[in-house]
């Protein structure tokens, strides 16, 4: 068997993971951040942040969750 | 890995048929199993989770010192039935209110499986080893967890034939990346196995489990529970999904633990690799194979919800020991006999 040609390469999938939470991204070989800087994938899916919260950007670090419940907090004091 | 010491009756019983040197009395040791005093906290007791985790740890590594053919054995599974019944009991009674929570609100499966995370009450370990713990409580801590970390995902492995379509894609692509994404170093159990040896720790399997306390064997005895039967697979899901969604933010605090306490990276990055991963793995493990489980059958909602709470609990139940020993200003762990004491080991199975 040949290597990947890249007509046989899978398509990139994106998938939204609900409200603050990161899209996972299956396929792609770079990401590329607002700044331009591209960081490459090196695991079968990634969790790209869209809170723009993580530590760790251009990937999710769960800091979504942290802001929802500081969010959540607040709604309840309020 | 060598048989552990047995801490009482029950694991006396395992450990000395496992050695060969008892014979099994499978009817009296289960009837013992259904009568334990009410003294005896099923969720937690030494004698109890040492005895389950030998039974369950058959089906992973071999001990040197017993016949590997006792994995199969019919008198061992049932002895091992009775302690799960009970277990499974005591974890279903323990974290009803917290399932009945879930089942009770309303909306996408996922998304309260995630609200289940923040429900049950955690513990500030993670926290304290952030900012307090000292260098030998971080080493600690780092024994308690090579119980699991070093057989890391195996247990979910047992799971993959048990789920179909896109929920058996969906567990094969996170067991994928803990198994190191096609790169041997990467595997995670060989992580860990290499941070425990830079900071001067065995990462030999089973090098700690005369050790650990019973409430850090429980907390792979539970996940074993649910793994290793295939009725309860969607609480071994629900249990893998409230594992992932809790790691992140605390393994961020650990790392930062270990660079305050100025151990070598290796260890460090063993929890880096975890604030990222484990951000993916949640969202697999919720949305992928719970919601896809929920979707195609209602009724394992239930068992989903289970697994998740059961996990916390038990894990809250763990961290509570490690932090009450320190703030006692005790070791975490048990006291260190040399292992493979044969006269203690006699005088307990006589007992
Ligand atoms: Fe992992
Ligand atoms: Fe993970």
């Amino acid at each position: 068997m040949t290597g990947p040609s890249p007509a046989r390469k899978r398509s990139v999938v994106v998938t939204p993971c609900g409200d603050g939470g990161p899209v996972l991204v299956r396929g792609a070989d770079v990401v590329q951040d607002a700044a331009g800087t591209s960081h490459v994938v090196t695991r079968p899916v990634v969790a790209v942040c869209t809170c723009e919260k993580s530590q760790r950007l251009p990937w999710c670090d769960g800091t979504h969750k942290a802001v929802q419940r500081g969010r959540r907090r607040r709604d309840d004091t309020a | 890995m060598h048989l552990p010491r047995p801490r009482g009756p029950l694991s006396a019983a395992v450990v000395g048929v496992m050695s060969g040197r008892a014979v099994l009395d499978e009817a009296a040791l289960a009837a013992e199993i259904e009568a334990l005093p009410e003294t005896v906290d099923v969720l937690v007791d030494d004698d109890f989770h040492l005895a389950l985790w030998t039974l369950y740890e058959l089906h992973y590594r071999p001990f040197d010192d017993a016949s590997q053919d006792w994995e199969w054995e019919p008198g061992l599974i049932g002895v091992r039935r009775a302690l799960e019944e009970r277990l499974l009991a005591e974890v279903r009674f323990a974290t009803s209110e917290w399932v009945h929570a879930s089942m009770a609100a309303r909306g996408d499966v996922a998304e309260r499986l995630f609200a289940l995370t923040e429900m049950v009450p955690g513990t500030a370990l993670t926290s304290y080893l952030h900012r307090e713990a000292t260098l030998g409580q971080l080493l600690e801590y780092l024994q308690h967890k090579s119980i699991y970390h070093l057989k890391e995902s195996d247990p979910q492995s047992f799971v993959l034939p048990r789920l179909q379509g896109p929920m058996k894609v969906a567990l094969a692509e996170l067991q994928y990346d803990e198994y190191g994404s096609g790169r041997p170093q990467q595997l995670h159990q060989t992580l860990f196995a290499a941070g425990l040896e830079a900071c001067g720790l065995s990462s030999e399997y089973g090098a700690y489990l005369d050790l650990v306390p019973g409430p850090t064997l429980a907390v792979t005895n539970v996940m074993n529970l649910f793994a290793l039967r295939r009725t309860l697979a969607a609480a071994a899901m629900g249990h893998l999904g409230a594992f992932e969604a809790t790691s992140s933010e605390p393994c961020r605090r650990v790392a930062q633990g270990c660079r305050r306490l100025g151990l070598p990276d290796t260890v460090a990055s063993y929890f880096d690799e975890h604030i990222e991963a484990d951000a993916v793995h949640e969202q697999l493990a919720f949305r992928d194979i719970c919601g896809g489980m929920a979707a195609e059958d209602p009724q394992v909602l239930g068992d989903l919800f289970l697994g998740a709470a059961a996990y916390l609990y038990s894990e809250s139940l763990a961290g509570t020991a490690l932090l009450d020993a320190w703030r006692d200003g005790r070791s975490s762990l048990l006291p260190d006999q040399e292992s493979g004491n044969q006269s203690d080991l006699a005088a307990a199975v006589a007992s």
